[in-house]
């Protein structure tokens, strides 16, 4: 994962393939199920497809789908897949992402401006382009205005973030971003849209990643320490473009945290560790909101004080996240949390992992699912 | 022949919006209702998201809002926009209720405020008809 070129994301899917299969001592026959996530390349039509399944060699699929909720995508592929298992229709079910958008020599903006490039605007939706609302970049600098406006959320306090993470990122191998960040070093770096610096916005990485949902009773014989899905829900609040909405600061996690809390049978109280999708510093904060860490608005005081970081007193995003680590769209925190589950987190281990959330969002703020994983059956 | 030089896209009235893009025109900002439930929206699909009911009339509005979000631009995305840099992009809540991306023209990017009263002024690039935003005073 990260600037890595010359293959394209269905290479780097079957490697993530081949891979994840042998790490859980499966055949390829073994297989019976396979959930497909193009990243941005998705949208393009040069994403990763159906086709996978030829690559694979894949002949006895009972599952197959190419599924796109954004950055959702990753937990509700491990949603469907454990209620398929559930109703009997598969047994091992594998769940891929991947992405190649980035050129050699090319920036990231590049890489997700052309992807998403499309013909000229029309209409009222073309009324952004027409005003120069360009990205993702834009949508998310509007939401995190809106909640700094409403409740007095500081450039500080989105930074803390940015900072947490990056400390969890100097113990991981994987992440692109290892060197340890100051809060000074985080105000100096550029503006994209204000009020978003560059060390508020994810990275953008070509790779792949991929998870084997199997049975509990197969799961414990296997080579690996089984992660076990205790939790799941989802939320997409849509946007109404309407005064009464506020989806820029009261997102899809509010739906899907009544509805993976009720499953699991727990609270925010009970989360040892986070998972949070993480493509702007932001995102983290309204997540930490929505899920009942703290109340509506008072996110930012609440990663003030480096809780989030290694130490503190609610680990988040132990990897780096996508804004330090690798930007695998909802991959990035649920690869994390099932090594955190595992207990095979190396230096960056967190201590109590009896409860991980893990979340995915998508759009912009759009479209959100989430599961509560453990190391402990259900 | 000579590059010519960077268009900035604006956006075409589609069969739908027509009515909005031809009163555009003419400095005037139209909404369209619903003629079943009688919601105010600006139309992105034939049918009403509150009803599901098609058929709409388009009525002229006061123009007037308030701004809801905005943020300023310093990534270069789009050559057209370049000597822009840094522009401010605001969505603006309508006295009426539909929210609107669009500029606030008129002002220092700093002295943009969340809440701030501003009414539409329709500009044009090219041909092409673009409502952007004043504060009111």
């Amino acid at each position: 994962m990260g600037r890595i070129y010359g293959k394209s994301s269905t290479d780097f899917a079957v490697d993530a393939v081949r891979l994840a299969i042998a790490d859980a001592g499966l055949e390829k026959s073994d297989i019976d199920g396979l959930l497909i996530n193009a990243g941005i390349t998705g949208f393009s039509g040069q994403g990763v497809s159906l086709q996978l399944q030829n690559a694979l060699g894949m002949g006895n699929l009972r599952l197959l789908n190419h599924m796109n909720a954004a950055g959702s995508t990753a937990a509700q592929m491990v949603q469907y897949a454990t209620m398929a298992i559930d109703a009997g229709m598969a047994k091992h079910v594998v769940c891929v992402f991947a992405d190649a958008p980035l050129q050699q020599g090319g920036s990231s903006a590049a890489a997700y401006g052309n992807a998403g490039r499309r013909a000229g605007p029309t209409g009222i939706l073309g009324l952004s382009a027409g005003a120069g609302h360009f990205g993702a970049n834009t949508s998310y600098a509007l939401a995190a205005r809106r909640h700094m406006s409403l409740y007095g959320t500081t450039q500080d306090q989105l930074g803390a973030i940015a900072v947490a993470e990056r400390s969890w990122a100097t113990m991981n191998p994987h992440a692109k971003m290892r060197d340890p960040l100051t809060l000074e070093e985080y105000h100096a770096s550029r503006w994209i849209v204000e009020p978003l610096h560059l060390l508020d916005c994810c990275l953008v990485s070509n790779g792949a990643v991929a998870v084997i949902v199997s049975p509990p009773d197969q799961a414990k014989d296997m080579p690996q320490p089984p992660v076990y899905v205790h939790g799941m829900g989802q939320g997409h609040p849509g946007d109404s473009r309407h005064a009464g909405d506020s989806p820029e600061t009261e997102t899809g996690a509010r739906l899907a945290a009544e509805t993976v809390f009720g499953m699991a049978g727990v609270g925010p109280e009970d989360i040892d560790v986070c998972e949070l999708y993480d493509c702007y510093t932001y995102t983290v904060l309204v997540t930490l909101e929505d899920y009942g860490f703290c109340k509506k608005g008072e996110g930012g005081a609440f990663v003030e004080d480096g809780k989030l970081g290694p130490g503190g007193s609610l680990p988040t995003n132990t990897g780096g996240g996508q804004l330090s680590a690798y930007y695998m769209w909802g991959m990035t925190p649920l690869s994390e949390a099932i090594i955190q589950g595992r207990g095979q987190g190396g230096e960056r281990q967190v201590e109590k992992n009896d409860l991980i959330l893990s979340t995915g969002n998508g759009g912009a703020l759009s479209y959100h699912a989430s599961l509560i994983l453990s190391p402990h059956a259900n | 022949m000579a590059d010519s030089p960077p268009v900035k896209p604006v956006s075409q009235p589609d069969e739908l919006t027509e009515p909005f893009f031809a009163a555009g025109k003419e400095g005037r900002l139209l909404l369209a209702t619903c003629d079943m439930c009688g919601e105010m929206r600006l139309p992105t699909s034939p049918t009403c998201p509150t009803c599901l009911a098609e058929g709409i009339s388009w009525k002229e509005v006061s123009g007037r809002g308030t701004v809801y979000t905005f943020g300023i631009m310093h990534q270069r995305y789009h050559p057209a926009w370049e000597p822009d840099l840094p522009y401010n992009i605001a969505v603006v809540e309508l006295d009426e209720g539909p929210r609107m991306p669009a500029n606030i023209i008129g002002v220092p990017n700093d002295e943009i405020v969340v809440g701030m009263p501003v009414e539409v002024v329709w500009e044009h690039e090219g041909e092409a008809p673009v409502p952007r935003f004043r504060p009111v005073a």
